[in-house]
């Protein structure tokens, strides 16, 4: 049987992880290839290295921190951040990543996704989304925070979740996984950071409505947060990135705690 | 030595970083010359299956591909590189398969909910380990011989998957092992000198390094 996947997430600026300082047991704290070998060993199911500032400045990922990386790990690599065009796409994937996350562009040139799914197949293609719930009333224009909102909606941000755009997140989530997206990156810009446990109404309302793996990101923070996302919400994977980091939780622990509760893992 | 077929369709370096840390001798194909020179070949893949042949027949691999089988020479297919030894596939507009394996490639139906891509960690059922059971393809009207992949791997052991595609082999008696995803599918079939698995041995940890061990000493 398939199992959920724990995915530790590494988030690169200017070659270091950030966050990464309390990495217990390791030579340089902020070192994402001793950060990418500590969790190989702990049993992560995938690793996810998002380059967060790239796309902002309008630079490339390193590859050559990619290959690193690579060159270390024996579990399945995705890499995100900057990503424009299927020469960026080639070149990470030659550089030793199995699949390439893409937020902003895919937005900006949605036949992105179309081209890149048929050219590497659609399993290597992750289609990042950072949203935001904002209140809707039913003529449809945004009312945040007044009383008369009568549903809720999520919209799509994009540049590191620096710019709105005019997308519902779940409406792109669907386009996305027409257009040939692999899997779905869902990231709550509004739980991120909490540590008050992932946004199941919006994980679950993408996870409902397309038929591509979902993984549910933002707000981890106690391992009863990862079992609601993935045995309520229906999440097929979920990430953390701080979490791991700073040891507050190992990927086995939590593991652990998901097996006793029912939930197939691989331990 | 051990040649990789290099072919454009993804990422090879993978394949040889875990190879060669298992001490093994390895080349990058890019001509026939260096699959001629190789005793064994490993066929990584990931993308169209279009493509896949396409390209394959562009650099002029095909035929010593086939001539490397044909002589008994070992060759293991991973992914997109097994699913060509098949005849043909539900993805392809017009390539053929290379036909070393009587069958087809399928599509999953994702009935029943099932999200396609099947991606992450499922567990093999292995021929000769795992009992037999209603419905399964294993062990049904075959020989439960082990295959030499997985010596030393017990059954049920989890490895990584990420695809859209599966084999269905004609002859059931190739299959060595199945994984269930809505069904039971061929998820490493066997012929003689000819391996074929459809996870990645090469991202599936400790139980992928031993497979591609057992390959290396071979």
């Amino acid at each position: 049987m398939l199992t959920k996947r724990i995915i530790p997430c590494l988030d690169i600026k200017d070659n270091r992880v950030v966050k990464g300082v309390k990495f217990l047991g390791l030579k340089d704290a902020g070192d994402p290839v001793e950060a990418a070998k500590a969790y190989d060993r702990q049993g992560a199911d995938e690793l996810v290295f998002l380059d967060i500032t790239a796309s902002f400045e309008n630079r490339k990922t390193l590859i050559e921190l990619v290959e690193a990386i690579a060159e270390n790990i024996y579990m399945p690599f995705t890499v995100g951040g900057g990503i424009r065009d299927i020469g960026d796409i080639r070149d990470l994937l030659n550089a030793g990543a199995d699949k390439v996350s893409i937020n902003t562009q895919a937005v900006k040139l949605p036949e992105l996704i179309g081209l890149s799914a048929e050219k590497f197949g659609s399993q290597c293609i992750v289609v990042a989304i950072d949203a935001k719930s904002h209140m809707v009333n039913d003529k449809g224009s945004a009312i945040s925070h007044k009383p008369q909102a009568t549903s809720k909606h999520w919209q799509v941000y994009i540049n590191g979740g620096r710019t709105p755009v005019d997308l519902d997140a779940i409406e792109w989530a669907k386009t996305a996984a027409a257009l040939g997206a692999g899997e779905i990156l869902l990231t709550s810009m509004d739980f991120d950071g909490t540590k008050d446990g992932y946004d199941l109404e919006l994980t679950k309302a993408v996870s409902d409505n397309v038929s591509i793996p979902v993984i549910a990101s933002g707000g981890a923070g106690r391992p009863e947060h990862f079992y609601d996302v993935l045995a309520e919400a229906g999440a097929d994977a979920a990430l953390a990135a701080s979490l791991f980091h700073y040891q507050e939780l190992t990927v086995k622990q939590v593991k652990e705690y998901l097996s006793k509760k029912g939930v197939r893992v691989r331990l | 030595m051990i040649a990789i077929i290099d072919y454009g369709m993804g990422n090879i370096h993978s394949v040889k970083k875990a190879l060669e840390s298992l001490g093994a001798k390895t080349q990058i194909a890019q001509k026939a010359s260096d699959i001629a020179s190789s005793d064994k070949v490993v066929l990584p893949g990931v993308g169209a299956f279009d493509d896949a042949m396409l390209e394959l027949e562009k650099k002029g691999l095909i035929g010593a591909l086939l001539t490397h089988i044909k002589n008994k020479k070992y060759f293991l297919g991973i992914c997109l590189g097994m699913q060509i030894l098949f005849e043909e596939s539900q993805e392809a507009k017009k390539a053929k398969g290379l036909g070393v394996l009587k069958g087809s490639v399928k599509k999953f139906s994702g009935a029943g909910g099932l999200k396609v891509p099947h991606m992450g960690w499922n567990q093999l059922k292995i021929r000769g380990l795992s009992p037999t059971t209603e419905g399964n393809l294993i062990n049904k009207g075959t020989v439960p011989v082990l295959c030499p992949l997985f010596k030393d791997v017990p059954d049920e052991s989890y490895v990584y998957f990420c695809h859209s595609y599966y084999p269905a082999p004609e002859n059931k008696s190739v299959i060595a092992a199945t994984t269930e995803y809505g069904i039971n599918f061929a998820s490493v079939v066997w012929q003689g000198n000819v391996f074929g698995v459809q996870f990645h041995p090469e991202k599936s940890q400790d139980t992928g390094i031993r497979i591609l061990k057992n390959f290396v000493t071979l």
